[in-house]
């Protein structure tokens, strides 16, 4: 084998060369896990199919059908699930396989694979929504967004609650323990969050310390500004503040974006910690 | 196989002055410690070989060069930098071939490739490298299908893509069989005669034996030993043993003229010498009393 290089070296590739190669790698990774893709994809529509299935008559405050109440909440927890989970259990993994070592060894600038794990986010992001709200819209009549403004909303929601979640699943990744038992407990959380913050329920219908421990976490607030994009105007007026709260929702969800990079930067490891 | 970009080594780190040095190492985990004042040169273009038992600090020696694991004292330099802060031009210069390599299961080799040549700005081209290490067959199969030995030889491809000057070989054999380790050792013949600088661990003997041009033997935490593979151990390796029968009992010298013992001995003895032997110590023999006869050197 020939060719070694002891001259001048060119200096090392951008971050943003390695990380446009970072995105395009963890999209073609991600379509080869099947489990996870068919989780991924599956999972807001078989909850559309079964909730309304159970509960299809029922109507919420304000006279609104429960799949369109519904429908809200789910793309949010979908949105968590895609982001948050994925990420924080993928990252587990692959620290655990080795993957992020070498990385580490070719001097990846962590930037670089933090926006790669965010590129592969909105792309997932955008197919699962874009299967979830057809069915919703013709399979349960719910109406989509009434005009562009709502369109935005739910444009600028989404994309601030995957970066939140991506961002807070790269920081619960360096959680100690195994890989496996930090998926568990990635799990768990998600689980408990989606109870906590209206998914399932009329967040009104939950007691109140169950709404304000959720208030502190950003699943509430992307459900609440999912429903501000699908719900009708004087639906607002059942929201614990009488409001849509946008100005809150920005706020605290960029918040949490800040705090995950936050965390991200100070615990970020590629290996698993020493022995 | 094309040979592009060779250049002279630059003024300066040409010659005598060593490719990584290493000056009073120091690791603990947990109060207990791995690496006690380690001294290691490894000069421009060799194979050196850090060869010792499961344990003796191989692997975290191997780290604290590659700037992946901090040490708690010593100095180390590796092509003219401290590991500790060097940055990415310095990674491009350095190739790693890790214990658990792992590139990504779903990728199929090709792919795995060609994503990570985007991460060097001197990426050898693709098809060069699977010929290389003989991957050509396998250049469209996932990496997860592929067999032990295959993937060790991806690795080496992944280590060398970047044309590093200075490559790390960490236990590269383990595992293998011994058809695979051939053609292994062959994958490290051809990386020196392109000039680079391996610096491999092995617990194997003969795997030290047959690649390294000095050996060095690691034991508790130090280095005991260094010499090239024939000359490894010095006096111990002068030493002969010899044996024979008296009485019906076993007897034995150990020395470093066994002409004079033997003229002694035949002198007494009018008649046949039952059992007589003259032995040499073999590379093992000298290892193992290295290993074993340093103070404090208990096998960790």
């Amino acid at each position: 084998m020939t060719a070694v290089l002891t001259g001048t070296r060119p200096a090392p590739p951008s971050a943003a060369r390695i990380a446009l190669a970072r995105v395009r790698l963890e999209l073609t990774v991600f379509a080869r896990e099947r489990q996870l893709v068919v989780f991924t994809f599956a999972y807001p529509v078989l909850m559309m199919v079964i909730f309304s299935a159970i509960l299809g008559g029922d109507e919420r405050p304000g006279d609104i059908p429960f799949p369109q109440y519904f429908l809200a909440g789910i793309a949010a927890t979908g949105i968590m699930l895609i982001s948050f989970q994925a990420v924080g259990t993928t990252i587990a993994a692959e620290r655990e396989a080795g993957l992020l070592a070498r990385l580490q060894l070719l001097g990846t600038p962590p930037a670089a694979y933090f926006a790669g794990k965010v590129g592969q986010v909105l792309v997932a992001l955008a197919a699962q929504l874009a299967l979830l709200l057809p069915v919703a819209r013709y399979g349960y009549d719910v109406p989509m967004p009434v005009d562009l403004a709502h369109w935005l909303t739910f444009g600028w929601v989404a994309v601030l609650g995957a970066l939140a979640g991506t961002v807070l699943g790269i920081a619960v990744s360096a959680l100690p323990g195994s890989a496996s038992s930090v998926t568990t407990g990635i799990s768990a959380l998600a689980l408990v969050l989606q109870f906590f913050s209206g998914v399932f329920f009329g967040f009104l219908e939950l007691p109140g310390w169950m709404q304000q421990l959720a208030a502190l976490f950003p699943l509430k607030w992307l459900t609440q500004g999912m429903r501000s994009a699908f719900l009708p105007e004087q639906a607002g007026a059942f929201e614990v503040a009488g409001g849509w709260e946008h100005g809150r929702t920005v706020l605290v969800l960029g918040a949490w974006v800040i705090i995950g990079l936050v965390v991200c930067a100070r615990t970020f490891r590629w290996r698993r910690a020493e022995g | 196989m094309t040979s592009t970009q060779v250049a002279p080594p630059p003024a300066g780190t040409s010659g005598t002055s060593p490719v990584v040095s290493v000056r009073g190492l120091r690791k603990s985990y947990g109060g207990r410690a791995v690496l006690d004042g380690l001294d290691l040169d490894v000069r421009r273009g060799e194979c050196f070989a850090l060869l010792g038992p499961n344990g003796a600090g191989k692997t975290t020696t191997i780290e604290v060069l590659e700037g992946v694991r901090r040490r708690d004292a010593g100095e180390v330099r590796v092509l003219g930098e401290d590991p500790a802060t060097a940055g990415r031009a310095w990674r491009a210069r350095i190739g790693v071939v890790s214990q658990d390599e792992s590139a990504g299961q779903a990728l199929s080799v090709r792919e795995a490739l060609d994503h990570f040549a985007a991460y060097t700005s001197t990426p050898r081209p693709t098809d060069e490298l699977l010929a290389a290490v003989g991957l050509q067959e396998q250049a469209g199969v996932r990496v997860g299908r592929l067999s032990g030995g295959q993937r060790r030889r991806l690795a080496v491809a992944l280590g060398v893509q970047g044309r590093p000057e200075l490559v790390f070989l960490d236990e590269p054999t383990t595992g293998m069989d011994p058809v695979a380790r051939r053609q292994f050792w062959q994958l490290v013949r051809d990386l020196r005669a392109g000039g680079t600088t391996v610096l491999l661990t092995t617990h194997y003997l003969e795997e030290a034996a047959e690649l390294a041009d000095r050996v060095g033997v690691v034991a508790g935490g130090r280095l005991v030993d260094v010499a090239p593979p024939e000359e490894i151990g010095g006096q111990l390796r002068r030493r002969s043993t010899v044996r024979w029968r008296e009485d019906g009992d076993w007897r034995q010298v150990s020395t470093e003229a066994p002409a004079l013992v033997l003229r002694d001995l035949l002198a007494a003895t009018p008649h046949e010498v039952p059992g007589l032997s003259v032995t040499r110590p073999s590379l093992e023999d000298v290892y193992l009393s290295l290993v074993g006869a340093t103070p404090g050197g208990e096998q960790r």
